[in-house]
């Protein structure tokens, strides 16, 4: 019994959360949703650690679905890097089910509640799918079911502010547009190779050579997945969506879909096209490189400019994904390894600090900065956690940030490109401002009447200084994160022809 | 290869370039949002018709099976694929066009500048914030030296 | 034998000690007793340390391993001693200021300052401890954040744009360049660890020394090298006793102390001569003493007068270094010790005389010096050992400096310490002078509203403000005395590599 479950466990991450979803939505019972979904999520959790556990010194995992064996069937295939970023999506999950009990009843009218923890599970599935599949259009169905539900959890936010409607049909638009762009990708690249398999497709790239099918095919998969990561200048429904989402589900799509994103990118410009493909390599130097830097600075620059928290939390985003743009952008191992390590990294510390914001909301009922002075007094444990966070994001030792960031310019100067070190570094200094200037108002201006502030509740606190603490206890002991990383980034570079059997 | 030859042998592609472009205009220029999503659906049926027109085998008939084991079928591969990539556009024009109800309910409207407009406006009735530029470019003293 | 781990525990003290005077808000008497005890204890650690270095034990401590080839470790030498024994037993003198002074100034929140100070300490023990320049580099940022609330105590306005520039210079410089530089040593050569003669010998071109020693030098913010310096009259918006420990002693002093560190055991001061990389980090030095004590005469508020002096004072410790012998070293070193000394007694009388007259400007600070004899005596005292007076103790350290500059063949260095030395004078003896020799001023120059009975009702400040200072000045005398051992320990700093390893 336990064998049959193990042996399936692949097949299990993804249709225990499918099914249980439509669970939710027929008891429509508010209570009873959030329950279940919690311990659902709890299960991927358990499942996910479970796959990483198997592959953690480097085997593959194959596993067909219905018995179909690839290049034909479509093929669940675990590595070190999917397990990894496995763990990380269902983590995050595990615990901002917890902190959504209360943030959504102070946010979302009951009515929706059901329908609410539906398409949180709903979304859950899809990124497991997109992460643990392979087989390349199944990517495309998992990443729409993962986007169709995120539309509809951002709309959820439109009681608290109605822009969230309309922010909502403006990701649906540029998402499904970015999605199509994937699609188009995908169908030049079939029509070279005659297989959708990924592994296959690795092989039978590699024996076709470069076309100019070829170089279409990656670049419009490149667009659309830059899209859905809000690689700059395609990540203009990122602030709008961030912003007026709901808390929990702004701190659970911070922390998940972009990284899912560049987990499909990573799997694709690596696995798929293979380490050494001239075209991606040119394009990678000169197209994403300055690409990553820009949004890195630009990004920075407006977030400094906010009035509302959770808008410059977005924009800091956008920055932290031109990082790890950059890692990719260096195309050696240290390099890879640095934003496999950010990505990791930063789903802890974003997560974290938008479960901060959530709980100013669920206190005072506003994210505004002006609104939040003073409250470093009287919110002591919310307050030091964004200040937690926000060291994470800076970059200071002894956080995680300060760990990718470390990877990150060693691995600018091992190939000598000494000035995309210095460019890290100054983004940085963009961070202290944005960041201390919270810090300033939250514990160095007077506070202000708040007549009916509520107190925020342990089951929001505890998840957020779980996720937070952990980006502490990785910036001191980093060793799980860093091997990880290392042996994924080794993965990705070695096996540029992966071959299935 | 000749200039005809460029159109007529590709006429699929020029096909779907022309009703991609289409789509993609419609999407972007339009202000009402029911047109964004006219636009949209033409843009995806572009790409399901590239997969369908790529899948045509020269000579073979639709992948249906009939009893002749002579009979050269076209590739089903992509059918198969463009049916889930039609469901998946269908789901997302439902969705689309059920925000558009709430979207006019909670604003009035379903046009994009006028949208724009009360967004400028909401934002404009909150508390006049301090000058964050005044925070950042604030003469950096200390003590009155 | 002493062991190792008491390392650790040097280090725990003061942590220990700011977690329970946090938790000990309401009880205020116990609280700053724990803060005195704490010192002490954390002192008698400093000083066990120091015995067993003396005694010749090479005491090391890896606490754990944070990436691959980077772990936290602790290693003892003769001049991480040096500063951690002038920082501990500092604490303890500032320790009983504070509690004099922070109830008869009216300050509030001072559990916050109490754990905060605490907190600095142990980051301050961190950084004289750390055995590589990757410990040493994350107690330095933990010393940045921990003292930004110290910075901004007072919460007013001027408090905030203070406590603003001080966060946005240091960590804006210890992260745009020292950690550009860190790293740039890392890619070089693969570690960190700080070597006795160095470990960029034979890795680096010598163009490129001299860069990354630029980089070290801006990148170390805390030691207020020109054109960095701007926070340190910008942290005087805080309370005196944080500018007495902090920005007199501790912050200031690991800034130095820093880039001695860096000089020494990772470039190699036979590497800094050999390439004369340093030579411009010589006049860069020059230049911020001479400029700073310019500055320093301008300054009516007794505070930042004090702030620019020491400004210029840390620029004779840079000098040291960029002199590139082992007078210039020991002269460096020896200027940790004496000016901290001197200085805190200097800004602990800023403070005494703020408590008891509410008077902040120089101008206004005639013929105090009667009813405040002893507060004004130790200026004196403090101010001589500053310009480099015998018998106070920065007489040597000055003397080794000038030493070093003949040396090293700058006779011009020779002639930048003399000129400073005179201008300190020019800033810093009016006060005394005024203070004990001038009438006092006329009425007007009082502010009646808050000295409603006028001159003649001043005294001296409490006693435990003006015991401290008493104690500090008598020690910058003791310490003339004391040199030569302290010159004889600062011998035993290992300049070279050892026999048989080429550096």
């Amino acid at each position: 019994m336990i064998a049959a479950l193990l042996s399936n466990l692949p097949a299990l991450q993804i249709v225990v959360p499918l099914m249980a979803a439509p669970i939710c939505a027929m008891v429509a019972r508010p209570r009873f949703a959030w329950a279940w979904a919690t311990a659902i999520s709890f299960i991927a959790f358990a499942m996910s650690v479970a796959l990483f556990w198997q592959v953690r010194d480097g085997s593959v995992i194959s596993y067909e679905m219905g018995g179909w064996a690839p290049p034909i069937g479509i093929e669940y295939r675990i590595d070190i890097l999917n397990a990894f970023v496995l763990m990380i999506i269902s983590g995050i999950a595990a615990l901002v089910l917890p902190y959504a009990r209360h943030s959504v009843e102070a946010e979302i009218p009951q009515s929706q509640h059901a329908f609410f923890y539906t398409a949180l599970l709903l979304c859950l599935t899809g990124l497991l799918g997109v992460t643990i599949t392979g087989d390349a259009f199944n990517v495309f169905v998992f990443l729409e079911i993962s986007s169709l539900s995120t539309y509809a959890l951002v709309a959820t936010g439109a009681a608290r502010d109605k822009r969230a409607l309309t922010a909502a049909f403006n990701y649906l638009v540029m998402g499904t547009v970015g999605a199509t762009f994937f699609v188009i990708g995908l169908g030049l690249i079939y029509m070279i190779t005659g297989t959708l398999n990924m592994a296959d497709l690795a092989a039978k790239i590699a024996a076709n050579g470069d076309s100019r099918t070829l170089r279409m095919g990656f670049s419009f998969i490149l667009v659309g997945i830059g899209l859905k990561l809000a690689m700059f200048p395609l990540h203009l429904w990122l602030p709008n969506a961030y912003s007026y989402a709901p808390s929990a589900v702004t701190a659970f799509l911070a922390s998940t879909a972009t990284k899912v994103a560049i987990y499909v990118l990573l799997r694709f410009m690596f696995s798929i096209f293979g380490f050494d493909y001239a075209f991606q390599a040119a394009t990678l130097q000169f197209v994403l490189l300055p690409l990553a830097l820009i949004a890195m600075f630009a990004a920075s620059i407006v977030a400094i400019f906010q009035e509302d928290l959770k808008r410059m939390l977005a924009y800091s985003s956008i920055a932290q994904v031109g990082y790890m743009l950059l890692g990719m952008s260096f195309l050696t191992q240290t390099g890879l390894t640095a934003t496999i390590m950010h990505l990791f990294n930063h789903a802890l510390t974003k997560g974290g600090l938008f479960m901060a914001a959530g709980c100013f909301i669920y206190a005072i009922g506003s994210a505004r900065i002006d609104d939040l002075r003073g409250l470093g007094r009287i919110m002591p444990w919310t307050s030091a956690a964004f200040v937690t966070g926000g060291l994470g994001l800076i970059g200071v030792p002894l956080t995680a940030g300060f760990i990718s960031k470390w990877y990150l310019m060693q691995a600018a100067f091992a190939l000598g490109w000494w000035p995309v070190a210095i460019l890290v570094v100054l983004s940085s200094l963009l961070a202290v401002v944005y960041v201390w200037r919270v810090v300033e108002v939250l514990y160095l201006r007077d506070t202000r009447e708040i007549p009916d502030r509520k107190p925020v509740p342990l089951a929001m606190l505890a998840p957020m200084w779980i996720m937070l603490g952990l980006s502490v206890f990785f910036g001191i002991d980093a060793d799980l994160t860093i091997s990880s990383a290392s042996r994924a980034a080794n993965a990705l570079i070695g096996a540029s022809n992966i071959f299935w059997q | 290869m000749g200039f005809s030859d460029l159109v007529s042998g590709h006429y699929n592609y020029w096909l779907v370039i022309v009703l991609m472009m289409t789509g993609l205009y419609i999407t972007v220029s339009r202000g009402n949002l029911i047109k964004k999503i006219v636009g949209l659906n033409l843009f995806q049926t572009s790409v399901f018709m590239l997969y369908i027109s790529m899948g045509k085998v020269k000579g073979g008939t639709a992948p249906i099976l009939t009893g002749d084991p002579q009979t050269v079928y076209s590739n089903p591969l992509p059918h198969v694929l463009i049916l889930t990539a039609i469901v998946v556009g269908i789901a997302t024009t439902a969705l689309a066009l059920a925000l558009i109800v709430r979207i006019r309910e909670s604003f009035g409207t379903i046009e994009e500048d006028e949208l724009l407009k009360i967004d400028h406006e909401m934002e404009a009735t909150k508390p006049a914030p301090t000058n964050p530029a005044a925070a950042l470019f604030s003469r950096l003293g200390g003590p009155n030296p | 034998m002493t062991p190792a781990y008491v390392i650790l525990l040097a280090i725990l003290a003061p942590l220990i000690t700011a977690f329970v005077v946090s938790r000990a808000d309401a009880f205020t008497d116990v609280r700053d007793g724990i803060s005195i005890l704490g010192s002490l204890v954390t002192f008698g650690l400093v000083l066990t340390l120091l015995f067993a270095v003396i005694g010749g034990a090479a005491l090391t401590f890896t606490a754990f391993e944070i990436m691959p080839g980077l772990t936290m470790s602790f290693a003892l030498e003769p001049l991480g001693m040096l500063f951690a024994t002038v920082a501990s037993g500092l604490w303890i003198v500032t320790a009983a200021y504070s509690m004099g002074y922070m109830p008869a100034a009216e300050e509030k929140h001072q559990t916050r300052f109490y754990t905060c100070f605490a907190l600095a300490i142990a980051a301050a023990l961190g950084i004289a401890f750390a055995g590589n320049l990757f410990t040493l580099f994350i107690f330095y940022e933990m010393l940045t954040v921990v003292t930004y609330p110290l910075v901004a105590h007072k919460e007013t306005p001027e408090a905030r744009a203070g406590a603003r520039t001080y966060i946005s210079i240091l960590l804006g410089t210890s992260i745009a360049f020292f950690l550009t530089a860190i790293i740039w040593t890392w890619s070089l050569t693969g570690t960190l660890e700080f070597t006795p003669g160095g470990i960029l010998a034979g890795h680096i071109s010598p163009v490129f020394t001299a860069i990354l020693l630029a980089f070290f030098a801006f990148g170390i913010g805390k030691a207020a090298l020109m054109p960095f310096h701007r926070w340190l009259p910008a942290a005087m918006v805080a309370p005196t006793p944080v500018s007495a420990l902090l920005h007199a002693v501790a912050v200031v002093k690991a800034g130095v102390f820093t880039l001695l560190k860096v000089g020494i055991y990772i470039f190699g001061i036979g590497l800094l001569s050999r390439t004369g990389a340093s030579q411009w980090l010589m006049w860069l030095a020059a230049a911020t003493i001479l400029i700073a004590s310019v500055v320093a005469m301008t300054q009516d508020n007794l505070k930042a007068r004090l702030a620019y002096s020491t400004i210029s004072q840390l620029a004779y410790v840079t000098l040291g270094l960029a002199l590139a012998n082992q007078l210039g070293v020991i002269g460096g070193a020896l200027q940790i010790a004496t000016h901290a000394l001197g200085k805190v007694t200097l800004f602990m009388c800023a403070g005494a005389i703020y408590v008891a007259t509410h008077k902040t400007r120089v101008s206004e600070m005639d013929g105090l010096g009667r009813t405040m004899p002893f507060t004004f005596a130790a200026y004196a005292i403090a101010a001589c050992s500053i310009i480099g007076l015998p018998p106070m103790g920065g007489a040597w350290s000055k003397w080794y400096l000038l030493m070093a500059s003949a040396d090293a063949g700058h006779q011009s260095m020779m002639i930048v310490l003399m000129a400073s030395s005179l201008l300190n004078v020019a800033y810093l003896l009016p006060l005394a002078a005024r203070g004990f020799f001038f009438a006092p001023q006329r009425q007007r120059a009082y502010d009646t509203e808050s000295l409603p009975t006028g001159f003649a009702a001043i005294r001296e400040a409490p006693l435990l403000c003006v015991a401290p200072l008493c104690v500090t000045a008598l020690g910058c005398i003791v310490l003339f005395f004391a040199s030569g051992a302290v010159y004889d320990f600062l011998l035993t700093i290992p300049l070279l590599a050892p026999e048989g390893v080429t550096p």
